[in-house]
């Protein structure tokens, strides 16, 4: 059955760039690195749950520059994976099939993933940030 | 249509029982998790932010609150099921060998379900320590 000489399907980079393989990959990406933040949640409320002591070790890490990185990445991944995840339930109900909008709408999945992200983090520096 | 019988693949058939007829529940129940997650994951989003800033007794505080008790909980479930079932997907497409793949959709799963457990139980805790 093995045989490597015969022809393979075509790759990633024989396409020529579109968005919609951005937002393809993107989703899948997020869905790991979110899955993986998924332990963090875990491990948030049982420090929240052991004592002040955890808690505040918890916000310490969380305050770190180290700590924000990862919050920020994390903020956008879920931003993406939220809005681009409503395209797909949407194209799921059968809405938005059209190439212009697929591609419209994938747009709409970047850019508002990016404005969500700075939308988050203005509400946290107007609560005064991380103390 | 019978004289084509002979140029027929065996294959049209339905080998052993055929399928498993299941494949569709996978589906399902991965886009009921991820609607009931656009809701859940914003309040969850909004939740955190609110605690920006707040000490541990305000933020045990919120958690106690049956409302929040109950939706922190049923966005942990929803959380951690959508999460193993879109592992599952990514692990499927690109982990070939067999003793790979089934050892890690088993470590998925035992992640996924234990961090669910946990999670939720430090939520009680907290529920039932500060009523």
């Amino acid at each position: 059955m093995h045989n490597p000489a015969r022809p393979l399907s075509p790759h990633l980079q024989v396409y020529r760039w579109q968005v919609q393989m951005v937002t393809s990959i993107l989703h899948r990406a997020t869905g790991v690195v979110l899955s993986a933040g998924s332990l963090l949640i875990a491990y948030g409320l049982i420090a929240l749950a052991s004592g002040e002591a955890s808690w505040n070790d918890l916000r310490t890490c969380a305050g770190s520059w180290f700590g924000l990185l990862v919050l920020i990445g994390w903020s956008w991944a879920l931003s993406f994976h939220l809005i681009n995840g409503i395209r797909h339930l949407l194209q799921d109900a059968g809405w938005g099939y059209a190439i212009e909008a697929v591609v419209r709408n994938s747009w709409i999945s970047v850019i508002g993933s990016l404005l969500l992200t700075v939308a988050i983090w203005a509400m946290v520096f107007t609560r005064g940030g991380f103390a | 249509m019978k004289h084509y019988d002979g140029y027929r693949n065996a294959l049209k058939q339905a080998r052993g029982m055929g399928s498993a007829k299941d494949g569709l529940h996978h589906f399902i129940v991965q886009r009921i998790t991820a609607v009931a997650l656009i809701a859940l994951g914003i309040y969850f989003l909004w939740l955190v932010v609110s605690l920006v800033g707040a000490d541990y007794v305000a933020a045990r505080a919120v958690v106690a609150n049956p409302w929040n008790a109950v939706l922190i909980s049923a966005f942990l479930i929803a959380m951690f099921w959508h999460s193993q079932l879109g592992l599952q997907v990514v692990i499927e497409d690109y982990v070939h060998a067999p003793w790979l793949a089934l050892t890690s959709q088993l470590l998925v799963r035992f992640i996924c379900a234990l961090a669910a457990l946990a999670s939720v139980f430090a939520v009680i805790r907290i529920a039932v320590a500060d009523i």
